[in-house]
């Protein structure tokens, strides 16, 4: 059994990696979809039931629609990108962060006894109410950031606005020149 | 040398880790650092998820992945919907683009 899950693992690194090295921004998207795919079901594996579909469909199927959509409007990547950081300097990094991760995380791994949990409706709404009052929140104010985001630009003035205001004054300049030498006449 | 599915559940946190923290170290496109995101975002959740699973509080980790995930979403909505106004606006999506634009 172990080794089904090992390969699940390896299959899941493998497609992240495609997912960040992908030429394409549409196949970096897919990586990714395919990439919350495999985590769910190792979520499935590990008990967690509920979160397994929900990282099935807002992870693989909510936030890869939505890249889809931004990469279709914003366009493919528009040319060849440097590094933002040199890969030689990336990569060890990286090792060096991963490697203290695994030194302090390895030796975690003996099981502490269980705990008397009751089921997860009670543990979502009794222990953990606030979270959900934050996660309506969330979601509230994302709906609003998003409608403000996408909202369609207004049509584009005919000349910037302080040319406009530098003509409407010169207008008003020549005005009051042609004005005053009438009055003087008078 | 036969591994527990925990500890390669751990390996896998800590590759997914790697290779996200990789793609935004490397990455200049907008829309690929957003990836970078959500694959350290992924490790992030099944670490929480291994880690209920050792502690012997399962469902106490299924309910803080729960709200993870809620506000990943909006994170990566509202990230994607500015990515689409700076495309619209400035017609790039290179990082060191918009920070040439500083004053």
């Amino acid at each position: 059994m172990s080794i089904v899950f090992a390969i699940l693992a390896v299959m899941m690194l493998l497609f992240a990696a495609l997912a960040i090295r992908a030429k394409h921004l549409i196949s970096a998207a897919i990586f990714l979809a395919v990439v919350s795919a495999l985590v769910s079901i190792a979520f499935y594996w590990l008990g967690s039931l509920l979160a397994a579909v929900i990282e099935l469909s807002v992870g693989a199927g909510l936030v890869t629609v939505l890249f889809v959509y931004a990469i279709n409007i914003a366009g493919e990547t528009g040319g060849e990108y440097y590094p933002l950081v040199k890969k030689w300097l990336a990569a060890p990094l990286v090792i060096i962060a991963l490697a203290l991760l695994a030194i302090y995380l390895l030796p975690i791994l003996s099981p502490a006894p269980q705990v008397a949990e009751t089921d997860l409706p009670n543990v979502i709404w009794d222990q953990r109410a606030v979270d959900v009052l934050v996660q309506i929140v969330l979601i509230f104010s994302g709906v609003l950031g998003l409608l403000g985001l996408l909202a369609e630009a207004k049509a584009p003035l005919e000349y910037p606005v302080a040319e406009q205001v530098a003509a409407q004054r010169q207008q008003e300049l020549d005005e009051l020149t042609r004005q005053t030498p009438q009055e003087e006449a008078v | 040398m036969n591994l527990s599915i925990e500890t390669i559940a751990l390996v896998g946190v800590i590759g997914l880790l790697g290779v996200g923290l990789y793609g935004l170290l490397i990455s200049r496109n907008l829309i690929k650092i957003v990836v970078g995101l959500q694959i350290l975002v992924k490790a992030a959740l099944l670490g929480i998820v291994l880690a209920g699973k050792i502690n012997g509080q399962p469902l106490l980790a299924q309910s803080m992945v729960i709200t993870i995930i809620v506000a990943d979403t909006i994170v990566a909505v509202i990230g994607i919907a500015m990515i689409v106004q700076i495309r619209r606006q400035l017609g790039t999506l290179d990082v060191s683009e918009l920070s040439k634009l500083k004053g």
